[in-house]
């Protein structure tokens, strides 16, 4: 057998390393778990862990429909569209990828207070942003919406203009031609852009806690027993977020991958 | 049944500039132009697809520049086919039924059936052959019953040795269900198969519409006689005329005689189609009124059926020559040549009617 070339060689070291990065991290979590199995379940029988993790996901879910709902017309209007001032749009769609998140937090809860210009507008109505499920979604929602934007977008830009154009003359009034063939054709980057997002929100951290420390998402209630109760009630703690977020992924991987051979088209 | 009146429609640095052009009901007309010449914003601007154009376009005598295309009932075959990668060829034909609510079943079987694709029935687009595909989206093209059919060169995806059935095939489906066609091309093989009448564009513009004799014959312009594949473009000066016949002084001082509505000293382009030309080794030739132009060859490009043989004869020319008489020439290059140009084979462009 010939040895691989040097490039070849070099460039796998180099990537190796980042890979058994993530592997070392995610062993320092599950060797000391895995071999203290009773106290790991008894944790994952904890009310607080069992709710907060079902919050998370709640609040992660409501975030990717609502950007479903105003994110996918958005993403569409920017892969078909030109129009003045739309690279500020994109700018201004991409400025949570940059941003610190405590900034990003300090923002939504500024904005959603109930002094604040939208809580100011729901308070009255006994609807309140700050402590509460709404305020998880609304931070989830603003650091989560560059991942879905960008990705459906891509998707709908790679489908051919041409075949809404052919749908219409065979018929179709604009928003079917969106429904029957945009739509379909670009599932995969769908998919694959709420699942980014729905990912980027169950674990945000810093932009939640400035408008909902309680109740606890998983990240504040990792973060809280890390700080009062110490590292082994900690790591049970994110190491149960971890198999659930890597079932779940599992989860979405496979519908997806079977929705696409039921589709087979390149 | 389609008529344009001075539509524009800007895109980029590019535009389509006052085009008007008639359709008649039952038509075939033919637009040809080389690629870029905006043949399919013309298309699509047809079908409604771009409701910034400018001027008006009517449709069945009915002015439907501000419906859109689902109102307009024009059928559109774009060039790639523009099939419905999601859907198999059963589900792209009923497309258009199902968007019209219509009942699918029995009508898209029988249009399977008419274009041979009920095998075909339940695959998907990638799984099929150009050939097959161009079926697929004509069948889906037809599924709405529209009477106009706009096709964006519909054959050229289609491997060559189906090519002339696909077109024979074409001009009965045509014939026979009355539809009125309007294809753009750069082929003139297919336009002669298939048109009734010609349309020549470039640049954004129509340069010319006739008859295939009046296109290809007496192109209106030196951009549509290029267009139109005439080969040999030659500068000239009108040095006499007799009636409706000029005499007409070639680079190298060669002369030519054509029937022309011109006057002494102007300048003209004469057009003479390369297969017209006929070579005769050092002599005359045979027929009476042909003009005679001596020259030397200067290269052999052999084709299928027939080569191309350049001669210098103070200006390049170039004569196609039908392959199976080669031998009986014995032409090579640097070898004394006689062209004999018949006299209806030159046609002559005033140079003041340049676009």
């Amino acid at each position: 057998m010939r040895l691989p070339d040097r490039m070849t060689l070099a460039f796998t070291v180099a990537g190796a390393m980042l890979v058994a990065y993530t592997v070392a991290a995610l062993l320092v979590i599950a060797i000391p778990e895995l071999t203290s199995l009773s106290h790991l379940l008894s944790v994952a029988a904890e009310p607080d862990v069992i709710s907060s993790i079902l919050l998370t996901f709640a609040a992660g879910f409501v975030a990717v429909a609502i950007l479903a709902l105003l994110g996918t017309p958005l993403a569409y209007q920017l892969a078909r569209t030109d129009f003045r001032g739309k690279a500020l749009v994109e700018s201004l769609i991409d400025i949570p990828l940059i941003l610190p998140h405590t900034v990003a937090g300090l923002m939504v809860y500024l904005l959603f207070m109930a002094r604040g210009p939208i809580g100011g507008l729901f308070a009255p109505a006994g609807i309140f942003f700050e402590e509460a499920f709404l305020g998880i979604v609304v931070a989830m929602v603003f650091v989560s919406t560059p991942y879905y934007v960008n990705t459906v977008r891509e998707g709908f830009s790679r489908v051919p203009v041409q075949l809404e154009h052919v749908a219409r003359t065979l018929g179709a009034r604009r928003f079917r031609a969106f429904t029957a063939v945009t739509l379909p054709l670009s599932q995969g980057h769908l998919i694959s852009g709420a699942t980014m997002a729905w990912g980027r929100a169950v674990g945000e951290f810093a932009a939640v806690i400035m408008i909902a420390y309680f109740p606890m998402v998983v990240s504040t209630l990792i973060y809280q027993r890390f700080s009062t109760g110490g590292l082994a009630e900690s790591r049970s703690v994110a190491f149960l977020m971890v198999i659930v977020a890597f079932l779940i992924f599992l989860l979405i991987r496979w519908a997806a991958g079977s929705r696409r051979r039921r589709d087979d088209h390149p | 049944m389609i008529t344009l009146d001075r539509v524009t429609l800007r895109r980029g640095s590019f535009a389509l500039r006052e085009i008007s052009l008639h359709v008649e009901r039952g038509e075939y007309l033919f637009v040809l132009g080389p690629s870029g010449s905006g043949k399919t914003l013309l298309l699509e601007t047809i079908a409604g697809i771009h409701p910034d154009a400018g001027g008006r376009v009517l449709v069945r005598d009915q002015d439907v520049t501000v419906i859109p295309p689902e109102g307009r009932r024009v059928a559109l075959v774009y060039q790639d086919y523009a099939l419905f990668p999601h859907l198999t060829v059963r589900e792209n034909v009923a497309f258009g039924p199902r968007m019209r609510g219509a009942d699918t079943g029995s009508a898209v079987d029988r249009l399977l059936d008419r274009f041979g694709l009920t095998p075909l029935a339940d695959r998907y687009p990638d799984r099929l052959s150009g050939g097959e595909r161009q079926r697929v989206a004509l069948a889906r093209a037809l599924a709405t019953e529209p009477d106009i059919l706009l096709l964006d060169e519909p054959f050229s995806a289609v491997d060559p040795e189906l090519r002339s059935r696909y077109l024979r095939e074409m001009r009965d489906l045509q014939r026979e269900q009355g539809l009125t066609v309007l294809q753009v091309s750069h082929s003139r093989d297919e336009a002669f198969t298939l048109a009734s009448r010609v349309a020549v564009m470039d640049g954004g513009r129509i340069l010319q519409t006739g008859t295939l004799e009046e296109v290809f014959r007496h192109p209106s312009s030196r951009d549509a006689a290029r267009i139109a594949g005439i080969e040999n473009l030659v500068e000239g000066m009108v040095i006499g005329t007799a009636g409706q016949v000029a005499e007409i002084l070639l680079p190298g001082g060669s002369r030519v005689q054509a029937r022309a509505n011109v006057t002494a000293t102007a300048t003209v382009t004469v057009c003479i189609p390369a297969a017209e030309i006929r070579l005769v080794p050092g002599g005359a030739c045979a027929r009476d009124g042909a003009t005679v132009i001596p020259g030397t060859i200067t290269g052999l490009m052999a084709g299928e059926h027939t080569t191309l043989v350049e001669l210098d004869c103070g200006f390049p020319l170039t004569a196609r020559v039908p392959s199976a008489d080669l031998p009986a020439l014995s032409l090579a290059v640097g070898d004394p040549v006689s062209a004999c140009i018949p006299a209806g084979a030159v046609h002559v462009i005033p140079k003041g009617d340049e676009g």
